[in-house]
């Protein structure tokens, strides 16, 4: 495969063409903090946390480090004062949309961020609209049963019309995925709830003992 | 309309309406423009028809509804040609006047001519109008001029000449060759050098290429693509079929916000009557080239104004932008190479390739080429369309054309490029305004708004007006743009409503530095536009609205204060009556008080007031 150079804070490296810049740098052990990024998903670059900074100064900008390929010869701070302030800017304005979000106080709080000087609307609000739900659903399951839905003043996720949907089968991938574990998702009674519909759980025919026995088999 | 098979059939075809044709013959065209068609057009079109029945003028005199005459503000606008007389708000009850005075009589209706708001000076013919003198129409030249649903019209004067040239005696090479000596720019906003982005489209291998029309024009006050794409279809369609050649596309998409019907419908007619007559399809004109368009309507989203956002709505996605890259150029429509140029753009390539590349380099400035239409809005005498030279000076722009501020007010800031634009003060008015003096202080070309302020307008609560807009039309897919929008407006609610603190210019200042190098599309990066402009130009309004709790324009209400002036009182009671809460009260006889507890200044008072007493402040 064909490779490409480039700096990353003044590291040269090689890495496969078609790598983001994102796998470059932790091909270098470089952390760059994600949110809205999974390995196993097409990156469309949402929340804006990974970004880094390319280019020679003064012409230098911004860009997602999770969708942004590699090219010959880039130069890429991903420390840098500029990318370290947008950082915090974006994750105070997280911590100002979910603040009780621990996935969110926990990033903030690497950052040195422990509150948000920007104002909540709504204290309990835990969604911070990374979308990786809809990806998986769409991607993974393959049956797209949610999307956001609305612009900016009432974006959420959810199902066509708010109404429990027949595209969705309960696998309650999206829920497994959220970062913030905002889906509701009721399991009881042998049933399992989600985006308003209940699904009836199929009791596993293997047994416990069968279970144990197989596990150990291929151990040995 | 006849099916055109060959280059020397159109060549003949065109010989034969120009025969029947007299360039001498009366012409009435009536402006039914974004403008002038709420004014009434269509009756007054109407009325003149009847009278032209009445007069046995039918078939001596040709009538014609058109696209803009620019000159909105004096709407219904009337052109009577080959004199050049141009009635200003004319009426259906004027028309028989018109007809009888000048049609049948040969004189002018003195009542209807332009006169200049200041000076009282009249103006009969357009060339007179000041309005029109210092403008250079390429893309707006044949708006006042033909009818935008007769084909034949737009043949009459020249159309379809340069898909004749490139088609045959061109090659896509030469074409984008030609584009790009021209240094057009595109006219959306970004001015990205148009023909190195057919460039890079024709250099990505691929069968399947697309070109698009951005016709999603949708900032306040902006109708400079809807004038175009109602006024002069065609010029748009023969651009795409030229641009389609140059990178190896077949197929095109024009896409109109449904919120333009008339832009819609002309479009669509003017498709099917090119595909009828040849222009579109296969083989066009013999040339061994297919090309055709299809319309895609818009749902009233801004944010589709986007291109990787238009792209995903005519997809039959959710309208949100994608990162770059790919651009779509590499990688577009359906995941193919994909030229996407605004409506503006493409109804300038017709003439740039005909009257050559170096004719069309020569108007402007050093990095902007060719003119550029404005939408003149606002705090100015004369709105409308205009269409000037690239470098032309903002006070020529609203002074000179635009007749100044009404009123004899001061002018105070111009916003340009749309609501992510920035507001420029009174020091830059002597700015040439090109893609790049505009960014230098501040503001964008955008799509070519230009809102006009003057001293009534308070730039902390213009702002507040704009973050807001953008906030409902920001798409929320990336944070700094959904969440800064949203603490931008907190913020500047809170200001104009006397609860401003201290640190809020530095959190502002703070959060439109991220939204700027973060956010993910245009938008979001322009969206801090209006905050870092006026923060920047007119701080001590800001600073006025924190400290002091006033607003020195006397616009946000909440900072108001209104008491009455025991000298000019006269008892009358008129705001007594008037007051909802019951806030005013006195002795009888006597000067009357307002309780600014109870006061909940909504400004009744002031505005009942005959003795200019109550104050504002």
């Amino acid at each position: 495969m064909e490779e490409v150079g480039l700096l990353i804070n003044g590291i040269y490296l090689k890495v496969p063409q078609g790598y983001t810049l994102l796998q470059a740098a932790q091909q270098l052990g470089v952390d760059i903090p994600t949110l809205c990024y999974h390995p196993e998903l097409p990156s469309e670059g949402n929340c804006r946390l990974c970004v880094v900074e390319i280019g020679e100064y003064p012409r230098t900008r911004l860009v997602n480090s999770c969708t942004y390929p590699v090219e010959p010869g880039l130069n890429v701070q991903t420390h840098s004062e500029k990318v370290l302030q947008a950082r915090r800017i974006v994750l105070e304005l997280l911590l100002a949309r979910a603040p009780k979000a621990k996935l969110i106080q926990d990033l903030a709080a690497e950052m040195g961020i422990h509150e948000s000087r920007f104002k909540s609307e709504d204290p309990y609000e835990l969604c911070v609209l990374c979308g990786l739900c809809v990806r998986t659903c769409r991607e993974i399951v393959g049956v797209s049963a949610i999307s956001m839905a609305n612009r900016t003043p009432g974006k959420l996720v959810t199902t066509p019309f708010l109404e429990p949907s027949d595209a969705c089968i309960g696998c309650g991938s999206c829920a497994f995925v959220c970062p913030t574990e905002v889906i509701p998702y009721i399991e009881k009674d042998g049933k399992r709830i989600i985006w308003g519909r209940e699904f009836e759980l199929v009791r596993c025919n293997v047994k416990l003992e069968q279970k144990l026995k197989s596990i150990s088999t291929v151990k040995l | 309309m006849p099916k055109i098979e060959s280059v020397d059939h159109l060549t003949e075809y065109r010989r034969q309406i120009r025969a029947q044709r007299d360039p001498k013959q009366q012409q009435i065209l009536v402006c039914s423009g974004p403008g002038c068609l709420p004014l009434g057009s269509t009756e007054v079109a109407g009325a003149f028809q009847e009278q032209m029945q009445e007069k046995g003028l039918q078939g001596k005199v040709i009538l014609k509804s058109t696209g803009c005459h620019g000159l909105c503000a004096h709407g219904v606008r009337v052109l009577l040609r080959p004199q050049e007389i141009a009635y200003q708000k004319v009426t259906p009850e004027d028309v028989p006047e018109i007809v009888e005075t000048t049609l049948i009589g040969g004189k002018v209706v003195e009542r209807l001519v332009y006169q200049d708001p200041d000076s009282g000076q009249t103006a009969v013919h357009k060339s007179e109008i000041p309005f029109y003198q210092g403008q250079k129409p390429l893309v707006l030249r044949k708006l006042d001029e033909i009818d935008p649903e007769s084909l034949d019209d737009y043949l009459v004067v020249g159309g379809y000449r340069t898909l004749r040239k490139v088609l045959f005696k061109m090659s896509p090479e030469e074409v984008i060759d030609a584009v790009e000596r021209s240094g057009l720019r595109g006219r959306g906003g970004a001015g990205f050098l148009t023909g190195r982005k057919w460039r890079l489209c024709r250099q990505v291998p691929g069968e399947v290429k697309f070109v698009i029309c951005n016709g999603d024009e949708g900032d306040p006050g902006a109708f400079m693509d809807r004038a175009v794409m109602e006024g002069d279809p065609h010029a748009i369609i023969e651009g795409m079929i030229v641009g389609g050649y140059a990178i190896g596309a077949h197929q095109g998409y024009i896409y109109v916000r449904h919120e333009y019907p008339l832009a819609v419908k002309r479009l669509t007619q003017a498709v099917a009557q090119a595909r009828e007559f040849g222009l579109l399809g296969n083989n066009i004109l013999r040339s061994g080239f297919d090309f055709d368009i299809k319309i895609s309507q818009g749902s009233g989203a801004f944010v589709c104004g986007e291109e990787t956002a238009l792209i995903a709505s005519i997809e039959g996605n959710i309208g949100e932008p994608m990162p770059r890259p790919p651009y779509p150029a590499q990688k577009g429509l359906f995941g193919m190479p994909t030229v996407i140029n605004n409506v503006e753009t493409w109804a300038n390539v017709p003439e740039i390739i005909n009257m050559g590349p170096e004719w069309f380099a020569a108007l402007g400035t050093e990095k902007s080429k060719g003119t550029k239409v404005f939408s003149l809005v606002g705090a100015v005498n004369h709105t409308g369309l205009v269409e000037v030279p690239m470098g032309t000076t903002l006070r020529q722009i609203i002074f000179e054309l635009g007749g100044g501020i009404p009123g004899g007010r001061e002018f105070k800031a111009v916003q340009t490029g749309g609501p992510s634009g920035g507001c420029i003060p009174k020091q830059f008015l002597d700015l040439p305004v090109d893609y790049d003096s505009l960014q230098e202080v501040g503001s964008i070309m955008g799509s070519g708004g230009m809102i006009v302020m003057d001293t009534t307008s308070c730039m902390v609560d213009v702002a507040r007006y704009f973050i807001s807009f953008l906030f409902e039309e920001s798409c929320g897919k990336c944070t700094p743009c959904r969440e800064g929008l949203r603490q931008l407006l907190n913020i500047l609610n809170d200001i104009t409503s006397g609860e401003g603190k201290e640190e809020h210019i530095t959190l502002m200042e703070e959060i439109c530095t991220t939204m700027a190098s973060a956010s993910l599309c245009g938008l979001g990066q322009s969206a801090a536009n209006p905050v870092l402009t006026t923060l920047k130009y007119f701080r001590a309004e800001y600073e006025a609205h924190i400290r002091d709790k006033k607003c020195p324009a006397l616009v946000c209400r909440p900072l108001l204060t209104y008491t009455i002036d025991p000298e000019a009182c006269t008892a009358c009671l008129a705001c007594v009556r008037e007051c909802p809460v019951g806030a005013i009260s006195g002795p009888k006889k006597e000067a009357q008080h307002i309780d600014q507890d109870i006061c909940i200044k909504c400004g009744r008072c002031h505005d009942v007031c005959q003795f200019d007493a109550v104050k504002v402040e």
